[in-house]
């Protein structure tokens, strides 16, 4: 007989305005548990997880503890209970040693001895080993981890959330963290383990819960059934959001091949094994978040360097150890994912960001004097162009909505005609009305024969924009290959890393789906 | 030159030059520890030498209506006071800090000489050293270790005392977490403005007491800029320490020793030159120490507290 569940959650719901971000979800984990909470991004896990850390409040349904009703009104109250969670960014002093950073999450002074002895025990009890002297910005993203870990064992929760923990770490570290986590189940600590690596999860946990859209779809025992039917449950169907405009593939523009480029954070380097765009023709690349995008991006852009100048040429011309600006002299055009701080500057007005990235634009400055009139011009008409709302072109960068912002740097690349683009996230936290203008933009430039990369993490946006998509998964890049070949599944696979399954030598397991 | 170099050797290893050096350190002691308190709590106050002043002023005059014992603590509220306009415009108004602090060492200048005005010229009988006289009797030891006025065992106390606090306390903890991220430290539900707000006042309280060394003890009189630039030596003590209170204490003694060598190398009659290079000396040292310590990254960073002078703004 199956233990009676240390938390249950049942028919939870919570509202935020336009969005069902969780809808009638029942949930239940008992004491020793690993449990798997998979989906993609906006699938609501992230919402479920702070319900029951306190973090916010559900508008209908019942959280029991024990069997027992309860209310967690704050994260103090969920400690309280029983429950921890080590978050995906860590909030540690860096510039503090190991030691210290533990003391200042304890509620009470803890004498400098006692506290290397509780750590010392901790420590030896999972495998989780830390120099408490050590400064925290002297460790890797594995060993802050452990911090983390530590500080919330401290604590000696019932139950311990951890919201995609692997996604920072090394194989060899993730391995370590497993080991850890197993021990502790051992002890009857429940776990409940976000991600969107299924072979992890198949790897480590006992139970499976499937969200997608808000919805519990499916829950199954990870270890029985194959990774592509998870897969595609994750994923559902998509009928594609935009409709795709026909445009003729023209000559290769720009060609990457054969980079290879290293990672900080202890990550596997980025690898591209080639890559071409072509004119009139978008190329999308799909990928969980911190698989490399930002890496792609900054090479692509000339951010970063690559090792040889003919890793990326550009109609035939090496442009690897150019610079950014070398680049848009030759015609290449950059957007960012970051809006503030990487596109734009926050605290410039929109007149002066106008400026930034047309630093090689003669018409605007010269022998050092920057031509205002043509500039206010430029910045105007940009705003015009593109639906850009603010009350004036000497409004600060800061002071716009994510959606306009993004609309005027985006126009700001867009109106320079460029014969290539490189965009990262063109829509990220952009609200509709300006997503769905961006896109058709871009595959108006596309039908104007430009050549278009697209880095995104929205599937719906890559199948109803690009002609092509390859997928980025622990810093590789798959070869392309034209979007109709792509099934749902095989995206799926591609994308969390997941092993093609060997032909099956026996009936997978039967999922129970879920209406 | 020749004689440069007698006086060097006949009289640097004296007794005299070891007392000497530590009266001239006291102040910069003083003040330094001061605005360390307030550097490791994240906060920039470029007014060291305002509040000096008005700490010399409060002294003197505290002193010489009523007594020492009154002098003292007058001139430490006196620099906290100081420091409060500060704090209430840096921490509560959000202006910003470098601004605002030179703003408030001009106006500490501005203030204390309209103030000090009548108390220019008049005498204070200078203060008595602690210990007794069959103390300060014993050879060496005796004029080095008891020879002193209570402010040289203040301020040792003080910077000992603050060492103590920062490292060995929850409460000096949480200043250094408050200093090293402010949006963290919030997030753990440390009240950032509020001790912010203590750093500041702790800060001007010990640069009025630096700045009252040098009315009371040092030259006892009062005279309009009378620190003459201590507090920007106090604030190079700082960088050239690395935030760290024992080499503070020693680096102090260090900047003592080259103000007290610069006087008494003008006294020997050798070229202005070296006079003026020797007033350098503290200031250039401090840009060594600088580009030394950028070379070590990992060193600065252990240190150097990371939100200093950023504006702490909560969310709503």
């Amino acid at each position: 007989m199956p233990d009676a569940p240390l938390l249950e959650l049942v028919g939870i719901t919570r509202r935020f305005p336009g969005v069902l971000a969780n809808d009638d979800i029942d949930f239940a984990i008992t004491p020793g548990e690993i449990h798997a909470l998979l989906g993609e991004n906006g699938a609501g896990k992230s919402t479920l997880m702070k319900i029951i850390a306190g973090l916010l409040a559900p508008d209908e349904g019942e959280i029991r503890w024990r069997g027992r009703p309860v209310t967690i009104r704050s994260p103090i109250a969920a400690r309280d209970l029983g429950i921890g969670m080590v978050h995906q960014h860590f909030a540690l002093f860096e510039g503090l040693s190991v030691a210290e950073n533990i003391a200042l999450s304890l509620p009470k002074a803890v004498p400098g001895t006692a506290l290397t002895g509780r750590l010392n025990a901790v420590a030896e009890q999972y495998g989780l080993k830390l120099d408490p002297d050590a400064h925290v910005f002297e460790l890797s993203a594995g060993e802050k981890q452990r911090i983390e870990i530590v500080r919330t064992l401290l604590q000696e929760p019932k139950l311990l959330i951890l919201d995609e923990p692997t996604s920072v770490l090394t194989p060899g570290e993730t391995e370590q963290l497993f080991d850890t986590l197993r021990r502790l189940a051992a002890d009857d600590t429940a776990i409940v383990f976000i991600s969107h690596k299924l072979q992890e999860v198949r790897l480590l946990c006992d139970q499976a819960t499937i969200l997608r859209g808000g919805r519990v779809v499916a829950e199954c025992r990870p270890a029985d059934v194959d990774a592509e039917q998870i897969a595609e449950l994750m994923l559902g169907d998509r009928p594609p959001a935009t409709e795709r405009q026909d445009r003729q593939a023209g000559a290769t523009i720009l060609k990457v091949k054969d980079l290879e480029l290293a990672r900080s954070g202890g990550a596997k380097p980025l690898v591209v094994g080639e890559l071409s765009l072509r004119a009139g023709e978008i190329v999308g690349v799909a990928g969980v978040a911190g698989n490399g995008q930002e890496a792609l991006y900054r090479t692509l852009s000339g951010e970063d360097l690559a090792a040889r100048p003919d890793c990326i040429t550009y109609n035939d011309k090496p442009i690897g150890r150019s610079g950014p600006n070398a680049r848009r002299a030759a015609g290449i055009a950059f957007l960012p994912e970051e809006r503030l701080g990487h596109a734009a500057v926050p605290n410039f007005t929109l007149t002066d960001n106008a400026l930034l990235s047309n630093l090689i634009d003669r018409r605007l400055h010269r022998r050092g004097w920057i031509f205002r009139g043509r500039l206010s011009r430029r910045a105007q008409d940009i705003s015009d162009g593109h639906d850009v709302r603010h009350s004036g072109i000497d409004q600060l960068a800061s002071g716009l909505s994510g959606g306009n912002l993004q609309k005027f740097v985006v126009g700001r690349e867009l109106d320079k005609q460029p014969a290539c683009l490189i965009i990262d996230q063109p829509t990220w936290g952009v609200d509709p009305g300006a997503a769905t203008r961006i896109r058709d933009e871009l595959q108006r430039l596309a039908g104007n024969g430009a050549a278009i990369l697209v880095i995104s993490q929205d599937l719906d946006e890559l199948i109803g924009l690009c002609d092509q998509l390859a997928v980025l998964h622990d810093g590789v890049l798959s070869p392309t290959r034209p979007v109709q070949d792509w099934t749902i599944h095989a995206l799926g696979l591609a994308m969390t890393g997941a092993e093609p399954t060997a032909p099956a030598e026996a009936e997978p397991a039967p999922m129970r789906a879920l209406p | 030159m020749s004689g440069l170099f007698e006086f060097l050797i006949s009289d640097l290893l004296t007794v005299s030059f070891a007392v000497a050096v530590i009266g001239a350190a006291t102040p910069l002691l003083l003040a330094a520890t001061g605005e360390l308190i307030v550097e490791r709590s994240g906060v920039l106050n470029l007014g060291v030498e305002g509040m000096m002043l008005a700490g010399a002023l409060a002294g003197f005059a505290a002193s010489q209506e009523l007594s020492y014992a009154v002098g003292i603590p007058a001139a430490a509220l006196a620099g906290a006071l100081l420091a409060l306009i500060f704090a209430f415009f840096s921490q509560t108004l959000l202006t910003n800090q470098v601004a605002t602090g030179l703003a408030l060492t001009i106006f500490g200048i501005g203030i204390t000489k309209l103030i000090g005005e009548p108390y220019t010229g008049t005498p204070l009988e200078p203060m008595a050293p602690l210990f007794s006289e069959s103390l300060q009797q014993i050879p060496v030891i005796g004029p080095i270790v008891f020879g002193h006025d209570p402010f040289v065992y203040l301020s040792i106390v003080g910077i000992l005392g603050t060492w103590y606090f920062l490292f060995r306390t929850r409460a000096g903890l949480i200043l250094r977490a408050v200093g090293e991220d402010h949006s963290s430290a919030h997030a753990l539900g440390c009240h950032v403005v509020r001790i912010r707000y203590a750093a500041i006042l702790a800060g001007g309280a010990f640069a009025g007491l630096g700045g009252a060394y040098m009315s009371m003890v040092k030259t006892p009189q009062w005279n309009e800029g009378m620190t003459a630039g201590s507090g920007w030596i106090a604030l190079a003590l700082i960088v050239f320490a690395t935030w760290r209170p024992m080499r503070l204490w020693l680096g102090a003694y260090l900047f003592g020793a080259l103000l007290v060598l610069q006087l008494r190398i003008q006294g020997t009659g050798v070229s202005v030159g070296v006079t003026y290079f020797l007033t350098m000396v503290p200031y250039l040292a401090t840009i060594v120490v600088l580009v030394i310590m950028s070379w070590d990254k990992v060193a600065l960073r252990r240190h150097a507290p990371a939100s200093i002078g950023k504006i702490f703004k909560p969310a709503s």
